[in-house]
């Protein structure tokens, strides 16, 4: 397993030194430095805090092609996630599927609720957009509640891990964080190509001025529509992993308190940036984990810090660290 | 008398069309709220459901703490969530006019979460029962159905409040100052008016409307801490559908939800919770401005 996820990694480091210039080799070196990191780090840590991280990372990373480089701000993200945890939960419990085919299908699943709820909320655009996609996705969540094979508020608990390709025997904790960690760096190595395509170079500009673009001939509406597929079939890769790694597929995926969660460790760690929803994740879940040891109200520190970030930290972790370093403010 | 209407007993029908009118009278009077903030403040207010909810509490608190009862809680409740609301304004809100709308919704929700986790935490998720007030219990026949008097009395007083205000917005000098500031805020500084404070007061009028909704709803559903969180996402859907542009448009859009959800609850009750919501998708295909809107 580590093979696999390793060349992954490797490809998206080679390919983000592409071009050769000396800051670049840097961010080559960076970039193997990180991943190294990672692939060490559950030697040090407590493996599920870190599949969790990832899982959350990737999720938040998948609203952020949206917000951050579409200008579109989608408060109905739980919904993908939510419902490929459910249909992979399904796939693999019910139907006996292998674990890699459950997460294919739940991201499929994702994928199709993301092309549904697209069409509906481009039509709209700004706060507009920002209503719709949180009304869909309270109609998703009554959907979880009512319909027979999410279980209700019990959701699809003992989720059997299985064995990945027949090969890896996902009960193990090290081949599981592995395993997240290639579903992982897939995951944003596809962002970080969408990013650098021309097709991310038309939804920047359509972000920027969408008259414009659209003046420009783009038939803005089909890359906005795109782009919203994208990440919702992102999230939802992360929410099916999420369902293996925890056994479990509940309601708590796709209330309007996990699109809010989403989005703060969006606008935590750096809107429009590659790595700030990744910092921002990593945040969110370990205060998270402390706040559960003490007796303190978890949503009044969240939306103390919402409060705190919208008022004085707009650009966000890694945003801040860009614009202190003068290098390039977008893409980090 | 006893027949039926498509197969299902008149009581039945009645019944459920009064809980949707009631469900109405509500999404109108938090829509209301909205569209007048939006109007003037371009913020899309996500702690409506929140100030919604401290309502009933403030009006829960008011009998339980210091034995005030509803008819001056209907008064005092209001002002003191419109008090509270133009704090936040002057405070918070007031930072974010020149930025992209979108942070004014992030911030409301960060006021809604911490809002609605406060309650939480000081009074748990259980409800607290509200009394009806003794002048309004009991009921009355109408002949094809029975009418609760509370029941009644919050249709009309959502009634009575959505035509004043959509009067005073209207009709009255202060209104036309209001909408004209809404068209060019800075032309009518320039005529001598207080616009920071116009806004400062119409975010507090808009949350106040909350408030009282919160009062009327609390002895008909009970006083909890989530009771505002829900609704708020329909109220949500309810302002797409009827579109911000016209105040007279987002309260008959809150009454005909209610109605419709109720008629569902009749026919197929398990789409009920998401009726609103397929509307909502429907009207968009159709009409992305929404009924009573205007594209721009």
């Amino acid at each position: 397993m580590s093979l696999h996820s390793q060349s992954s990694g490797r490809a998206s480091a080679q390919a983000a030194g592409a071009p050769a210039t000396a800051g670049l080799t840097l961010a080559r070196v960076g970039a193997l430095v990180v991943l190294a990191g990672l692939l060490a780090v559950p030697f040090l840590l407590y493996p599920v805090f870190l599949m969790k991280v990832l899982c959350f990372a990737l999720f938040a990373c998948a609203f952020n092609l949206l917000i951050g480089f579409g200008g579109l701000l989608s408060f109905g993200h739980a919904a993908f996630f939510g419902s490929a945890a459910y249909v992979t939960a399904h796939a693999v419990k019910v139907w006996g599927w292998s674990p890699e085919l459950g997460i294919l299908l739940g991201t499929l699943a994702a994928a199709l609720l993301g092309l549904v709820f697209g069409i509906i909320a481009i039509r709209r655009q700004g706060i507009y957009f920002a209503m719709i996609t949180l009304a869909l996705s309270q109609m998703v969540y009554f959907l979880a509640l009512q319909l027979p094979f999410t279980h209700g508020e019990d959701g699809i608990q003992a989720v059997p891990r299985g064995v990945l390709f027949g090969v890896f025997d996902l009960n193990n904790p090290l081949e599981m964080y592995y395993t997240v960690l290639g579903v992982f760096l897939i995951g944003f190595f596809i962002i970080w190509r969408a990013v650098h395509s021309p097709f991310g170079q038309v939804l920047k500009a359509i972000r920027e001025n969408e008259a414009r673009a659209i003046s420009l001939g783009y038939r803005t509406d089909r890359y906005k529509l795109l782009a919203f597929v994208l990440s919702a079939t992102l999230a939802g890769l992360a929410g099916g992993t999420k369902a293996i790694v925890f056994q479990l597929a509940t309601l708590t995926d796709v209330t309007w308190q996990m699109s809010g969660e989403v989005v703060l460790m969006t606008l935590l760690g750096g809107m429009g940036t590659l790595t700030g929803p990744v910092i921002g994740a990593a945040l969110v879940v370990t205060l998270e984990n402390y706040l559960a040891a003490t007796s303190l109200p978890v949503p009044v520190v969240i939306g103390c810090i919402f409060v705190v970030c919208v008022l004085v930290f707009r650009r966000g972790i890694a945003g801040e660290i860009a614009a202190r370093f003068g290098k390039q403010s977008r893409n980090v | 008398m006893m027949g039926t209407i498509f197969g299902i007993p008149p009581q039945a029908l009645f019944g459920q069309l009064l809980l949707g009118l009631i469900n109405g009278s509500f999404y109108a009077l938090l829509s209301l709220g909205l569209a007048v903030i939006f109007g003037m403040l371009n913020v899309i207010n996500f702690a409506h459901g929140a100030l919604y909810m401290m309502g009933a509490f403030v009006a829960w608190l008011l009998l339980n703490q210091l034995g005030i009862g509803y008819w001056w809680a209907l008064l005092l409740a209001p002002l003191i969530v419109g008090a509270f609301g133009a704090v936040l304004e002057k405070t918070l809100l007031s930072r974010l006019y020149k930025l992209d709308h979108l942070y004014g919704l992030l911030l409301t929700f960060g006021l809604a979460l911490i809002v609605e986790g406060a309650f939480r935490h000081q009074y748990g998720v259980s409800g607290q029962p509200y009394p009806i007030p003794a002048e309004l219990s009991g009921g009355r026949n109408l002949g094809f159905m029975f009418l609760p008097n509370y029941r009644g009395w919050v249709v009309v007083a959502s009634l009575i409040v959505c035509i004043s205000t959509w009067i005073a917005i209207e009709k009255t000098k202060l209104g036309a100052y209001l909408r004209a500031a809404t068209e060019n805020p800075v032309l009518v500084q320039a005529f001598g008016i207080n616009v920071p404070r116009m806004v400062t007061l119409t975010y507090a009028f808009g949350v106040a409307l909350a408030g009282l909704a919160g009062v009327l709803a609390a002895p008909i559903y009970q006083v909890s801490p989530l009771m505002g969180s829900h609704l708020i996402i329909v109220v949500f859907a309810v302002v797409v559908i009827g579109g911000m542009g016209s105040i007279l448009g987002a309260v008959l859009t809150g009454y005909g939800l209610g109605l419709l959800e109720g008629l569902t609850k009749v026919f197929y009750p398990e789409a009920s919770n998401i009726v609103v919501f397929v509307i909502m998708a429907v009207v968009l295909m159709v009409k992305p401005a929404g009924l009573f809107g205007r594209e721009r």
